[in-house]
């Protein structure tokens, strides 16, 4: 468990670095995408209007307000990341992005994207939302505003963090062996409270 | 006395759907205080952290908990002794969520089912959500509130046993959906379990069940043994705080049950992530409005 403080772009000799159980904290950008943006990119064959490459996408869910042609916070959290597992494994292939940062985790189809174009999932706290938008020091960009709140979002942030490693490039998956470990005790749980088929 | 303003109970509407979405009761407070305390995990004891200081930004900044601010129920219980034009108090409490969502303003996350069109004002057919009960001896008006967010409530479950199956089947159930749901929730939070009813109203009561204080127990013995038996056996699989490992999977596993049908044996869960929001506000005829959790 080592504890890492990371500027974007990211490279991947750095995401290779990293291991389940590490905490990362970042300062540079990210990009907030979810459910609808990545329909409109993939599904509808949108190019994204920005580079992505090398930089963290995060399962973003904001409450902005604009006044003039600023964006202002008003919260920012994260969603739930497997929903979007579809299209995390072509967002690391086609767009470069490097690490992916949610909380639920994603499934092993992006594991094995990881693996492969080295890159990782930083689980953040689900519900913490008030930590991460003061984290987020400003809503620099917003592309395909009419998407909104399901647009890119480009965020400038400062000290973002602790996120959890919680898959990496090594082809670990911390929700994997949590969930190895709970079926591994689920039988004497299950005996214990008098359920016979297990 | 003169004549009740159904604008106190609007105002009250709006009132606890903010606050329910910054203030988190104390209750939920101390019990993830004192899970925190006995965690033996670094990857949760440092999402507790996380927590806390969120909890804190909420606080002292008057800011949102979580982003999510989920579908607004509103519980209303109507005393006796508080005559009132029940149709008027609905219409109120709609206009208060209302309010709250395009005054403060924050996301509305509400949505046509098919057309997927956002009104962006948290109300709409079926919003928000309302149920009603009466008590014979207040002389109060009590609205309950809570924005419940969609991680936990993406994870509901709801089976039909048979009497034969019985009480093992409703434990297995509780624990594999405990299981199943995983990471989603946002753990630890609260497990509500309805146990009997119809298939409507054993829902219900799961999400009753939410409603309580964190650390109350079912006033009978049968159903409370029950809450500290699941407690502990969910919190002993291992998934931990946002399925990251860990000892606390829950803060609380509480029952609400009601009689069944002889050929029956229904139950459901309903989970609340760990921000277990929820405002309470008192309001009597002369316009005193008390607010609480």
């Amino acid at each position: 468990m080592a504890n890492y403080t990371l500027t974007t772009p990211f490279g991947e000799k750095t995401m290779r670095s990293l291991h389940i159980r590490d905490l990362v904290w970042i300062n540079g950008h990210i990009f907030g995408m979810r459910d609808r943006t990545l329909i409109h990119i993939f599904d509808e064959g949108h190019e994204p209007p920005v580079d992505l490459n090398g930089f963290p996408v995060i399962h973003t869910a904001p409450s902005l307000k604009k006044v003039g042609d600023k964006w202002e916070k008003i919260i920012i959290g994260t969603t739930t990341s497997t929903r979007m597992e579809r299209f995390s494994p072509p967002l690391m292939e086609k767009y470069g992005v490097r690490a992916i940062i949610g909380k639920g985790g994603l499934y092993h189809g992006s594991l094995y994207a990881m693996q492969n174009f080295g890159d990782c999932y930083l689980a953040i706290v689900g519900g913490a939302a008030a930590v991460e938008t003061i984290q987020i020091e400003e809503v620099e960009d917003v592309y395909w505003p009419e998407l909104h709140p399901e647009a890119i979002y480009k965020f400038r942030v400062k000290d973002f963090g602790p996120l959890t490693v919680a898959m990496d490039s090594h082809g670990k998956s911390l929700y994997d062996e949590v969930r190895k470990e709970v079926q591994k005790r689920l039988p004497e749980i299950y005996s214990k409270l008098g359920i016979k088929a297990a | 006395m003169g004549r009740f303003s159904y604008r106190v109970v609007e105002d009250a509407a709006k009132e606890l759907y903010i606050r329910a979405l910054k203030v988190l009761p104390p209750d939920v407070r101390e019990a993830l205080k004192r899970a925190y305390e006995k965690e033996t995990n670094l990857t949760a004891k440092t999402i507790f952290e996380t927590i806390f200081r969120n909890i804190e930004i909420a606080d002292t900044q008057s800011m949102l908990i979580c982003q999510d601010t989920g579908l607004p129920i509103y519980m209303v219980t109507i005393g006796s002794k508080f005559s009132v034009d029940g149709a008027r108090i609905k219409a109120a409490i709609t206009e208060g969520a209302r309010r709250a969502t395009i005054e403060h303003p924050f996301r509305c996350s509400s949505t046509h089912p098919i057309t997927r069109e956002n009104p962006q004002t948290s109300v709409g057919e079926g919003l928000p959500i309302i149920y009603w009960d009466f008590d014979p001896d207040a002389d109060y008006l009590e609205i309950l509130m809570i924005p419940k967010g969609s991680g936990s409530e993406m994870m509901s479950t709801m089976k039909m046993f048979t009497p034969a199956e019985g009480l093992q089947a409703i434990k297995k159930f509780v624990l594999d959906s405990v299981v199943a749901a995983g990471a989603n929730p946002c753990p630890p939070g609260i497990i509500g379990v309805g146990i009997g009813g119809t298939s409507d109203l054993v829902m219900f009561l799961a999400k009753k069940a939410l409603a309580r204080s964190v650390g109350s127990r079912n006033p009978d013995p049968l159903f409370a043994k029950l809450e500290e038996e699941l407690e502990e056996a969910i919190n002993s699989t291992g998934i931990g705080p946002m399925g990251l490992g860990g000892i606390n999977t829950t803060l609380a596993v509480h029952i609400e049950w009601a009689y069944t049908h002889i050929t029956q044996n229904p139950v459901a869960v309903n989970i609340q992530c760990w921000p277990a929001r929820r405002a309470r506000a008192r309001i009597w005829k002369g316009g005193r409005v008390e607010y609480s959790f």
